[in-house]
């Protein structure tokens, strides 16, 4: 997919005197999912908020389409609650100037494609979480954007709701627009084209998910009762021990070293960094 | 139950406005009620004009106070000087006996001067003047359309304000294709029409109701209101941009509405109040507007009587309409101040 690609370079940002983003970069190509990765407090949502021009960093660039051509679903889902979702699309649409035969047919296939073309008179405050968040996607692409930033568009949203969500950003991207999202869910981040780590207002990792796997610094091993809890994570009955050294595994439990995938990687990061600091 | 009474005291401590509300605010009202609520007029502006002015000014007993006096001053300049409200009762000595013109349109100092000039039997002739039944309704509907304008002007814009960040969809509306100006002044003119409905409403049921003469003009009268409401809505929006939730707008729309109601002249006569007192009802709107709508609605006065109230809305409205435009403009307008033009995008 050819066309310009969206981003931000060196970014910084502050809230008062903590430091929300430290010299951050991410690209962002035409017809990419980008997904952004981090725990609580990383800064995902303050970047994806100066990738959509609601924050204006102190240190850095921003490369981004006119805000007319950027569509931004923000974590509270951002939809009108007290107006019915018909509403909600004739004032979205109004605002970028999408009107007549195009409006209906946009508003038929987004809402179509989303499930909700038969609570079009429903209040949006009255729809479930999932119908709303899928909601708030068909207001960001209306326009059909070719930047579409969107915080954490499938937290608190059923497994079905998710897929459906996901096709639709598979589908805008496969249009050509940028898509960069937030997720909390790791199995979502391996399905993007690429994926950018952050900890603490940081790049931990970045590059595509195989790239992302193979920087995992130090080994993980699969193991029953893990020797150094720190380093300790659950996966369903079972358990991962991170070490930074890939010859000395756990020293209890059966201690198998195991092929590492995304969600291993990123935790290994994490507690590598830890680990450095201490 | 222990814990719970600690929670609600940790939760409290860091709710300044709610600690504001029990602590400050009772205080506030203390001093207010122990120096404002007062309803005895001490000391009522008066001038004395006609032949004997001077004679008749200087025996004139308490609690008349002469502010000027004027020989060559017929009747009718008395009336007008009533009307212009360069004072509250104007002694014509032109007459036999002598004729006092007292401005019903302040209710309490008419009825102090009424009173007073009752004991002097028939050595004055009283004239009570724009409310001749000292009716308290007269009074108090051209006042009551300046609170209703302040009830929506402040708490009702704010909420609706709040309401949009609340609900996060003011980030939504930074990021979309709007101007700044657009979105102020489309979340701003619903609730100033609604509220120029209100106060076209209120007026009419006031007249009719009530029989509340409307002797100025109308236009000068929806000047006012309007000018009036530029203030109000713009410290509404003011109070949304310090507020996070609409449970905190409330909060402070009452801390802002309360001296209003008590301060501006409306329930307690300004006259009446202890002059620090005084000067805090000087600093606010709603003083302004009772002025200019008692002016309007029963003296009949025009804008030349009625330039100072104007005047000092007017600068009012600029202050604070503006200071309140910039604030709510600056949550919206990050965008624009982006070091790589968003129009400019550069291709990889």
């Amino acid at each position: 997919m050819t066309g310009p690609t969206w981003g931000v370079h060196g970014v910084t940002f502050r809230y008062g005197r903590a430091t929300a983003l430290d010299d951050v970069s991410l690209d962002a190509p035409s017809g990419a999912v980008v997904a952004l990765v981090g725990g609580d407090g990383a800064g995902k949502t303050t970047l994806l908020r100066t990738l959509a021009g609601a924050l204006r960093p102190e240190q850095g660039t921003v490369t981004a389409p006119p805000l007319t051509d950027i569509g931004f679903m923000p974590t509270t889902s951002g939809v009108w609650r007290e107006l019915t979702v018909d509403e909600n699309v004739s004032f979205v649409a109004a605002a970028y100037g999408v009107r007549g035969a195009e409006l209906r047919r946009r508003r038929e296939s987004l809402l179509g494609t989303a499930g909700l073309d038969e609570v079009g008179d429903r209040l949006a405050g009255h729809l479930s979480g999932g119908m709303r968040q899928k909601l708030a996607f068909c207001l960001a692409m209306l326009h059909r954007p070719t930047l579409l930033v969107l915080d954490e568009p499938s937290t608190g949203v059923d497994p079905v709701s998710r897929v459906d969500l996901w096709r639709m950003i598979s589908q805008a991207a496969a249009r050509g627009a940028a898509v960069v999202m937030a997720t909390t869910y790791l199995d979502e981040a391996e399905r993007a084209s690429s994926v950018l780590v952050l900890d603490e207002g940081r790049v931990l990792l970045s590059g595509a998910p195989a790239e992302v796997v193979a920087q995992a610094p130090g080994a993980v091993f699969r193991t029953a009762e893990p020797t150094v809890r720190s380093r300790a994570w659950r996966r369903g009955r079972e358990y991962r021990e991170w070490s930074p050294d890939p010859t000395t595994g756990p020293t209890t439990g059966d201690g198998t070293r195991v092929a590492v995938d995304l969600e291993d990687a990123v935790i290994s990061a994490s507690l590598a960094k830890e680990a450095a600091r201490a | 139950m222990r814990a719970m009474i600690l929670k609600e005291f940790r939760e409290l401590r860091r709710d300044r406005r709610t600690l504001a509300m029990l602590v400050v605010l009772p205080v506030v009202l203390l001093v207010i009620f122990g120096y404002a609520a007062n309803f005895t007029i001490d000391t009522i502006a008066t001038r004395v004009v006609g032949p004997q002015a001077d004679t008749v000014a200087a025996a004139l007993p308490e609690p008349f106070h002469v502010t000027g006096t004027d020989a060559a001053a017929t009747s009718q300049d008395a009336r007008d000087l009533v009307q212009d409200d360069v004072a509250d009762v104007v002694v014509d000595t032109s007459t036999t006996p002598p004729t006092a013109f007292v401005d019903g349109s302040s209710l309490f100092v008419a009825q102090t001067a009424d009173a007073a000039l009752g004991r002097a039997g028939d050595q004055v002739t009283v004239d009570i003047l724009y409310n001749p039944d000292l009716e308290t309704s007269w009074v108090m509907v051209p006042a009551l359309v300046g609170l209703i304008l302040t009830f929506i002007g402040t708490i009702i814009t704010s909420i609706g304000l709040v309401r949009e960040r609340q609900a996060g969809t003011l980030e939504q509306l930074a990021v979309m294709p709007f101007r700044p100006s657009d979105v102020i002044i489309g979340k701003i003119a619903p609730y100033f029409i609604l509220a120029s409905i209100d106060m076209l409403l209120v007026t009419l049921l006031g007249v009719w109701i009530f029989g509340v003469p409307f002797n100025g003009s109308p236009w000068l009268f929806a000047l006012g209101g309007a000018i009036f409401l530029f203030v109000v809505l713009g410290i509404g929006v003011l109070i949304s941009t310090v507020s996070q939730t609409q449970g905190q707008a409330i909060q402070t729309a009452i801390l802002v509405l309360m001296p209003q109601i008590l301060l501006s002249g409306f329930i307690f006569p300004l006259q009446a109040m202890a002059p620090a007192i005084r000067w805090i009802g000087y600093c606010l709107p709603l003083t302004y507007f009772v002025k200019i709508s008692q002016g309007v609605m029963l003296r009949g006065s025009d804008l030349a009587a009625l330039w100072l109230p104007f005047t000092v809305l007017t600068g009012m409205a600029l202050v604070v309409f503006t200071a309140a435009v910039l604030r709510f403009r600056r949550d919206l307008a990050p965008a624009t101040g982006r070091e790589t033009p968003v129009d400019a995008a550069v291709p990889a």
